[in-house]
C-alpha cells in the first residue's frame, strides 16, 4: 500500500522534489512548502529560412513513475477559436506540467484578446516580449517552466525565442529544453550552427576555415529532430513514448505525432 | 466595493510618478501590456527564504529552478566618451545555458545598461528603466540625465531589497549637461559614479588588465582595444565567462556598436600575432 500511495509520509514515491520530512535526531520534523514537481520530458525548436519547427516528447513522469504516455508539450497560441486552426504562434513548455499549462492558457488568452482588439494576430516579436513580462510577474513565485516560443517574423523567416523560468529571453536559431537539453543541445550546436565543423583541405591547425553557416532545408531539419529525440530516448529515462512535432510555415501549422520507444 | 472606493479615493500625492500605472482588476491586468509592478507571491510567511531555497543554486545546489546568470562586464570613461564591453555567456549551475547573450542593453539611443547577475532581473528592469526615461522625456521635453536615470533604477531595486533580486549593472550615457557619465548600480542598492567599473565573476581578471593599461587620454581605437583585451583576459581565466565579445562606444551623439565577435579567433590572434598568453602552447601535437 505504501509503495503505491504516493504519500511521502507512508514512504511512497513523492510528487514533489523534497523527500519525506527528515526526522532529526530528536524526532523534530521540518515541513516545507513544496509547490513544484519535475514532470520530465524534453522540447526542441529550430528556426529555418521560411519555417519554424517545434517538437516535444509526450511522456509525463513523476519521479520514476510514468503517469501518461500522451501529454502534449507543444501548443498552438493565438487562434480565434478553441480549435486554434488560425493560430500563428507555437509555445512549448517543459518542467512542471501544471505551471506549463497555466502559462500556456494565460498567453493564449492574452493573444486572443489582442486579436479581438486589434483585428490582427500578434506578431511573434510582440508576443515574445509579452511572454517575458508574464513570466517575470511571477519572479518571486516562479513558473517552473522552460518555455520556447516559435513563429514567423515580419519578413517571413522562422523565429525561435527561448526563456528561463523567470522570463529572460533571447532569439535563437535553435534551442533544446527540459530533461534532455544537455544531451540534445550539443548535437544541435554541431548540426544546426555547424560549431566545430571545418572545411576539409583548407589548411592545417589554426589555418582551417570554419564551415559556412547556411539555413537548413525543412526535410533535413525534420530528420534532425527525429534523430535528436531517438538519441535522447536511448539515454534519458524521462524521455520517450511519442514525439509531437509542429511545423509553422506561411501556409499554417502542420502537426504530426511519431512513435518513440516506450520502455 | 469598499476596496474599489479605497483604491480610487487615495490622495493623488500618494501616487508616485514612477508607479502611477492604472490600478485594474486581475483580468484587465492580464490583458494590459504595460510593465505592471504587481508580482505574484508564494503563500508562505517568508517569501524570500522560500525563493532562495527554490532558485538560488549558490545557497542550495539542488534547487529545482535554475535561473540564468550573466557574467563579465566592464565600462570605462575616457576623453572620447565611454567604452562598454561584455562577454556573452549565461550559466545555470554548471550548465552553459547560452553563449550568445546580449549583455549590453540598449535603453535608448544615448543610454546603455549592462547585465550581470540574474538575466531576467536585468532585462526586465532595464526595459522598465527605458520606459521611465521615455516618460521623463515626454513630461519634461528634454532627455533625462544619466544621474537621474541611474537613481530611478537604484531607488527601484532598493524597494525590493532582501526579496532576492540579483543584478549588478552599469548605466553609461552622454548628455549635454553631464558629458560622458558612468554609474554602477547593484541590487543591494549601491549607486556609485566613477571612471571605471568591472562587474561579475570575471571582474577581477578584467580589472587586472584594465587598471594596468588605463589612462583617461586614451585614443578611441586604443580604448576599444583595451576593452576587448580586458574581456578576453576574463574569458580566459573565468570559467563562467566566455562566448562572444560585445563592444560599444558611447559618444556625444549616441552609442556606436563595434561588433559581437567570437573570442576563440581573437584569442589565437592575440597569442600568435602579439606574443601574449605564452602560458598556452600552440603546438598541435
Amino acid at each position: 500500500m505504501a509503495m503505491f500511495s504516493q504519500n511521502p509520509v507512508l514512504n511512497g514515491p513523492n510528487y514533489s522534489f523534497a523527500e519525506v520530512p527528515k526526522d532529526a535526531v530528536d524526532g523534530l520534523r521540518e515541513h516545507r512548502f513544496n509547490p513544484y514537481t519535475d514532470n520530465g520530458g524534453s522540447t526542441l525548436a529550430i528556426a529555418g529560412a521560411d519555417f519554424a519547427i517545434m517538437a516535444g516528447d509526450t511522456r509525463l513522469t513523476s519521479g520514476y513513475s510514468i503517469n501518461t504516455r500522451y501529454a502534449p508539450k507543444v501548443f498552438k497560441i493565438g487562434g480565434t477559436t478553441s480549435s486554434q486552426d488560425d493560430a500563428n504562434l507555437l509555445l512549448s513548455v517543459v518542467g512542471y506540467a501544471a505551471d506549463g499549462e497555466a502559462l500556456q492558457e494565460r498567453l493564449d488568452a492574452i493573444c486572443k484578446m489582442y486579436r479581438y482588439r486589434h483585428g490582427k494576430p500578434m506578431s511573434v516579436s510582440a508576443c515574445a516580449k509579452r511572454l517575458s513580462t508574464i513570466m517575470y510577474q511571477k519572479r518571486f513565485f516562479p513558473y517552473y517552466v522552460y518555455a520556447i516560443l516559435g513563429g514567423l517574423d515580419e519578413d517571413g523567416r522562422g523565429a525561435v525565442y527561448s526563456y528561463d523560468p523567470v522570463g529572460s529571453f533571447e532569439r535563437e536559431q535553435c534551442r533544446a529544453g527540459g530533461a534532455a537539453a544537455s544531451l540534445i543541445m550539443p548535437f544541435l550546436d554541431n548540426q544546426v550552427n555547424f560549431k566545430n565543423q571545418y572545411v576539409p583541405g583548407t589548411g592545417v591547425g589554426h589555418e582551417l576555415k570554419e564551415r559556412e553557416r547556411l539555413p537548413l532545408p525543412r526535410n533535413e531539419v525534420e530528420v534532425l529532430v527525429k534523430d535528436a529525440f531517438d538519441s535522447a530516448v536511448e539515454r534519458h529515462i524521462e524521455v520517450g513514448d511519442g514525439l509531437q512535432i509542429m511545423i509553422i510555415t506561411k501556409d499554417g501549422i502542420e502537426e504530426k505525432v511519431l512513435p518513440l520507444k516506450r520502455d | 466595493m469598499d476596496s474599489l472606493v479605497a483604491r480610487y479615493s487615495r490622495p493623488a500625492t500618494l501616487n508616485r510618478e514612477t508607479f502611477s500605472e492604472d490600478l485594474q482588476d486581475g483580468l484587465h491586468d492580464d490583458m494590459n501590456p504595460g510593465l505592471s509592478l504587481k508580482f505574484a507571491m508564494p503563500p508562505v510567511a517568508q517569501p524570500s527564504a522560500w525563493l532562495r531555497a527554490a532558485t538560488d543554486d549558490h545557497a542550495n545546489p539542488n534547487c529545482p529552478i535554475k535561473i540564468a546568470h550573466g557574467t563579465t562586464t566592464l565600462a570605462f570613461r575616457f576623453q572620447g566618451g565611454i567604452i562598454v564591453a561584455t562577454d556573452s555567456r549565461a550559466t545555470a549551475g554548471n550548465w552553459i545555458a547560452s553563449q550568445t547573450v546580449k549583455k549590453v542593453i540598449e535603453i535608448n539611443s544615448c543610454l546603455l545598461g549592462t547585465m550581470a547577475g540574474g538575466a531576467a532581473d536585468c532585462q526586465y528592469w532595464l526595459a522598465w528603466l527605458g520606459m521611465q526615461c521615455r516618460l521623463h522625456e515626454l513630461r519634461h521635453k528634454r532627455r533625462i540625465s544619466v544621474a537621474a536615470a541611474s537613481k530611478i533604477l537604484a531607488n527601484l531595486v532598493y524597494q525590493y531589497k532582501g526579496m532576492g533580486l540579483s543584478m549588478g549593472t552599469m548605466c553609461a550615457g552622454v548628455t549635454k549637461e553631464e558629458g560622458p557619465a558612468l554609474y554602477y548600480i547593484d541590487s543591494d542598492g549601491t549607486r556609485l559614479a566613477g571612471n571605471l567599473f568591472c562587474v561579475g565573476s570575471g571582474q577581477t581578471f578584467a580589472y587586472g588588465v584594465l587598471d594596468a593599461e588605463y589612462r583617461y587620454d586614451l585614443g578611441a581605437d586604443e580604448a576599444l582595444e583595451l576593452g576587448r583585451r580586458s574581456i578576453l583576459a576574463a574569458t580566459h581565466r573565468d570559467a563562467y565567462s566566455g562566448g562572444y565579445i560585445n563592444l560599444y562606444h558611447v559618444k556625444e551623439d549616441g552609442w556606436v556598436k563595434h561588433g559581437f565577435s567570437d573570442t576563440n579567433p581573437i584569442f589565437w590572434k592575440t597569442k600568435l600575432e602579439k606574443g601574449e598568453f605564452t602560458n598556452v602552447t600552440s603546438a598541435l601535437d
